[in-house]
């Protein structure tokens, strides 16, 4: 059995460990509050922009348009959303397990990271990161979105990448944050029109016109498209990543708890057992003169 | 009068104003405009321009600054990328954005981006109009 002093000393350790995953909880969980509130006011915009642009989608299947069309280029172009700080439980691994998991050709995958921690795995991996934007998801802001969206735009038409995807965690509710990927260019209007059944009937009878013409709406939209499908993404990872962290720091908390108060019982014991001892050597020295 | 129109304008951050109105006046791509309910269904693109909010109490001006709207018989859409209150508006700050804006257009030379230009001119322009 280990001694008193050991015991005692790990007991200690682990006591300051536990008072550091304690305050990460709780500053994850006020990081929490503000993120989601956050994603739930993003949602507004999204879902009317989603809106949008399937309703015109839905009108201009017929047209060919370069958004509309694989690129001539077959590298892909992945936006990989992770964060710039660990300790988050699985939450970046998840992530980067999705992004390697897919069948893509590994020479062919040109990663845009958003997240420190995404880069220094997808680099021990061997994957060739084009654009880092680490320090965006610190505090993501539109302005930011554009200037992303932006890149991937000239990169797509310029044909550097011809397909554009999107690797974040959804952030579903407080405990469950799902690793999603998924397609942004080119628009593939059948995938989107699911959703079309749900609008109002008053707004289906009527035709819905556009000014400019579709083409050159489309030009403009799809900026403004992507940009907010980015910012959202974003958005979602930042309550996502707190999310995780705070469960993550919440069993770590608890762990450290149940592991105190075994040692607690493991010291007692072995004060205990030293006393006994002690007694009994005394007994017998005093029955050894006597 | 024709009655009035749902109307909502969402910013990226949120909802940024939420009534009814009467009509709506702006500037799309295409040249200003002025919407009153049941106006056939239109989506169109927009100039950073002043909106303004005619309502039974009177104009609300708002500067919004790019996105587009969605208009339907009763309901307006409005998507825009940022729109602000007058009273929220750095009218300094927009003087020397346009201030930059217009020195940058006047070089005119190769090395400057005219659109990125001309867009913040524009910006610049309807905050400043807005507060007025």
């Amino acid at each position: 059995m280990a001694s008193m002093r050991d015991i005692k000393r790990r007991r200690m350790s682990i006591q300051s460990t536990q008072q550091i995953t304690k305050a990460m909880k709780l500053v994850s969980t006020v990081k929490l509050q503000k993120a989601r509130a956050r994603a739930e006011n993003t949602q507004a915009y999204f879902d009317g922009m989603y809106k949008t642009v399937t309703s015109m989608l839905s009108k201009t299947k017929h047209i060919e348009h370069p958004y509309l069309m694989k690129g001539d280029s077959d590298k892909i172009g992945i936006v990989v959303v992770t964060s710039n700080r660990g300790l988050a439980g699985g939450y970046n691994s998840n992530i980067i397990k999705l992004v390697t998991g897919q069948d893509f050709d590994k020479a062919k995958v040109k990663i845009y990271a958003v997240g420190s921690k995404g880069v220094d795995s997808l680099v021990r991996k061997g994957y060739e990161i084009t654009a880092d934007y680490s320090e965006m998801i610190e505090e993501p802001v539109y302005g930011d979105a554009k200037e992303i969206a932006k890149r991937l735009l000239t990169d797509f038409t310029t044909g550097e990448i011809g397909e554009i995807y999107l690797a974040y965690t959804f952030f579903k509710n407080t405990v469950s944050h799902v690793p999603t990927l998924m397609k942004l260019l080119p628009i593939n209007p059948e995938e989107m029109n699911v959703k079309e059944e749900v609008e109002e009937d008053d707004d289906k009878l009527t035709l819905m016109n556009f000014e400019p013409n579709e083409e050159e709406a489309l030009n403009l939209l799809v900026p403004k498209y992507m940009s907010s499908i980015l910012y959202g993404a974003f958005v979602e990872a930042v309550a996502s990543e707190n999310g995780a962290r705070m469960q993550a720091m919440d069993s770590a908390t608890s762990n450290a708890e149940e592991m105190i108060s075994d040692l607690g019982l493991k010291y007692n014991r072995a004060r205990q057992s030293s006393i006994t001892q002690e007694l009994t050597e005394i007994i017998a020295g005093a029955e050894a003169i006597g | 009068m024709a009655g009035t129109f749902e109307l909502k304008i969402i910013e990226p951050d949120g909802v940024f104003y939420e009534g009814e109105g009467e009509l709506l006046e702006f500037v799309s791509i295409e040249g200003e405009m002025g919407v009153y309910k049941d106006h056939i269904p239109l989506t169109t693109i927009l100039e950073p321009c002043v909106m303004k909010i005619h309502t039974g109490e009177g104009v609300k001006n708002a500067a919004v600054l790019g996105g587009f709207i969605e208009v339907l018989k009763t309901k307006i859409t409005v998507l825009a990328e940022n729109a602000e209150w007058p009273d929220e508006i750095d009218v300094k700050r927009a003087k020397q954005a346009k201030k930059r804006a217009q020195e940058r257009l006047k070089k005119s030379d190769a090395s400057i981006d005219v659109r990125r230009a001309e867009a913040a001119l524009k910006r610049a322009m309807a905050r400043i109009d807005a507060a007025r």
